[in-house]
């Protein structure tokens, strides 16, 4: 029986929340604490005087406002079209028979392992020469290939565990094609469909590599560059206190997210990654 | 069925190919359709660039002087595998490789034994477990770089061998340390989510029996959960230190590089971006394409992970 909850359980299930927590309570005590106190050196975790003013100053700076925007906006429109594409070629992986689906999945294996670095310097110079340097569709393009493997996985695991016939039987029922479609497969799917999109949007959201290296302004660049670049007036010494409010504004989407979908995201996690 | 093949035998199929042959070719034109847009979408960004960074290695070209473009045939190979800065930073790259990973496995395998165990409060062990997972890297990055900080940072004081005063970035072990706490602690849920599925795929008559058999918790792991488990483990493994391999964003943020904590994937972005050196930083690429291409093979033909069940097939 599993359901013996021993002292060690405790124990690790304790050594697991401080793991997962300790970092993320950190930077939102740093949040917390007024610029002038990090900036004079306060090494205890508490901040001495609770302060709003490092959330004001960056929620009114200009540069982090249109990062936020160019992160939700690439991001969104990566996943959306990523999931559409991947779909249609988890459907056919999982579903038809034909020559060349080994190499598919061949494809989708080695761009998951590919070294995306080794592509800043011939794609910094193609999106140069046509064009889409520092633009939206410049991210969007690549975001949408590496993430497509991952959404390849998972819509396929999902839908070869989906009772196909079902339709059949809805429409020997005296549905239409397209009702059985509609009412049987959708829902059926939709679970899937919408756990490939949380991942993929988290790929997205966490890309720097490109987003450092294909953006060069306010145009396109996303928020972990604008983060990274984020120096304020003393170059030597950047604001620690703002930087952790600026990092805690990003990750709360991630959490609440998480916080939402987390049953579906493990589902998601493990299911293209181990048989079953 | 319509789809019967993809579930039957080799040779109920070749029955079934023979006798609706126009059917299966009217498939085969359907799944070449529906899955050419991924495809090409996936090789367009990652084969083409590759093969340009291949072309554009053989020549020195400054971005700076682009009409100075001058071919030199393999003279950017010979000058970075000859500079002890490549190896060096090889050196960094597989040290942090290794250790991460090491860590990762172990301690993502002890959070998978507790997950598999705990039946209350699962929703909020995955909630957390996920945080670090979803965490953006440079966010990871900084929240361990102000911890580690000698002004602001609450390691030193709750560490009690180390000085009130010791700064973990002024030298090159420690920054490597900082550097690969900040890695583990980000990637070691992932680790424990395929180890956990790695574990409910062990059968728990099996763990039973070993026990009534007398064998020792100990002997339990070793002998029946581990072998049982090893095409998860291995697969986690190839996954993880293919990735630890490419690391780039921790070292961005936290080092910029300095104190020779250099990564392989770090040198290749200073020479394409910051130098401007297209040629020299395609060789990189290409050498790095290569180390990955190389480790995958040797993790694959070492322990010989089973890539199907990577792929998801049966």
């Amino acid at each position: 029986m599993r359901a013996k909850l021993g002292p060690s359980t405790i124990i690790g299930m304790i050594a697991i929340l401080v793991w997962c927590l300790l970092p993320v309570v950190w930077i939102i005590m740093l949040s917390f604490k007024p610029e002038a106190e990090t900036a004079a050196g306060s090494p205890q975790f508490l901040p001495k005087d609770w302060s709003w003013e490092n959330y004001q100053s960056v929620l009114q700076d200009d540069l982090f406002q249109r990062a936020l925007i160019n992160s939700f906006g690439i991001s969104l429109i990566a996943t959306v079209l990523s999931v559409m594409i991947a779909t249609l070629t988890a459907y056919a992986v999982a579903r038809l028979e034909f020559k060349g689906k080994r190499v598919v999945l061949s494809i989708a294996l080695a761009i998951a392992m590919f070294p995306v670095v080794s592509l800043v310097g011939p794609l910094f110079d193609m999106w140069r020469a046509v064009g889409l340097y520092d633009t939206w569709l410049g991210l969007i393009i690549p975001y949408m290939s590496f993430t497509l493997p991952l959404a390849i996985w998972t819509l396929t695991a999902f839908f070869r565990e989906i009772p196909w016939e079902m339709e059949q039987a809805a429409q020997v029922d005296g549905a239409t094609s397209w009702q059985a479609f509609r009412k049987v497969i959708v829902p059926l799917a939709a679970p899937g469909v919408f756990t490939a999109a949380i991942l993929t949007f988290f790929f997205a959201w966490n890309d720097f590599v490109f987003g450092i290296s294909l953006t060069s302004t306010t145009n396109a660049r996303p928020v972990p560059a604008a983060l990274a670049f984020f120096v304020g007036p003393d170059q030597f010494n950047p604001p620690t206190s703002t930087l952790s409010a600026a990092a805690v504004v990003v990750t709360i989407p991630i959490i609440i997210i998480v916080l939402i979908f987390q049953r579906k995201i493990v589902a998601g996690l493990t299911s293209g990654a181990v048989k079953g | 069925m319509s789809t019967g093949a993809t579930t039957a035998t080799p040779a109920a199929a070749e029955k079934a190919r023979k006798g609706t042959s126009d059917r299966s070719r009217a498939e085969n034109r359907l799944g070449l359709k529906l899955v050419a847009p991924a495809v090409i979408l996936m090789l367009l960004v990652t084969a083409y660039p590759m093969l340009r960074a291949l072309y554009l290695s053989l020549f020195k070209y400054r971005l700076s002087a682009p009409d100075d473009r001058e071919f030199v045939g393999l003279n950017n190979y010979v000058t970075v595998l000859t500079d002890s800065l490549w190896w060096g930073d090889v050196f960094n790259t597989v040290v942090i490789m290794v250790i991460t990973v090491a860590f990762e496995l172990v301690i993502g395998f002890a959070f998978a034994m507790v997950m598999h165990r705990v039946v209350f409060a699962r929703g909020i062990i995955r909630t957390s477990i996920l945080i670090p997972y979803g965490i953006i890297t440079v966010v990871s990055a900084f929240a361990w770089q102000f911890a580690f900080s000698l002004n602001n940072g609450f390691v030193n004081g709750w560490l009690p061998f180390i000085g009130e005063d010791f700064n973990w970035f002024g030298d090159k072990w420690p920054a490597m340390i900082a550097i690969m706490v900040s890695e583990i602690w980000k990637t070691t849920p992932f680790m424990s989510l395929l180890l956990l599925a790695g574990l409910a795929q062990v059968s728990e008559d099996t763990i039973e029996a070993a026990k009534v058999d007398g064998a020792t918790w100990w002997q339990r792991l070793w002998k029946v959960i581990l072998p049982n488990m090893k095409a998860a483990i291995m697969v986690a493994v190839l996954f993880r230190a293919l990735d630890a391999f490419r690391i780039f964003d921790n070292i961005f943020v936290m080092t910029r590089g300095a104190q020779d904590t250099e990564s392989v994937s770090f040198l290749t972005y200073r020479q394409i971006i910051e130098q401007f050196e297209l040629g020299m930083g395609s060789a990189l690429s290409v050498l790095l394409f290569l180390s990955v291409l190389l480790i995958a093979y040797l993790l694959v033909k070492l322990f010989k992970v089973d890539l199907a069940s990577a792929r998801g097939e049966r």
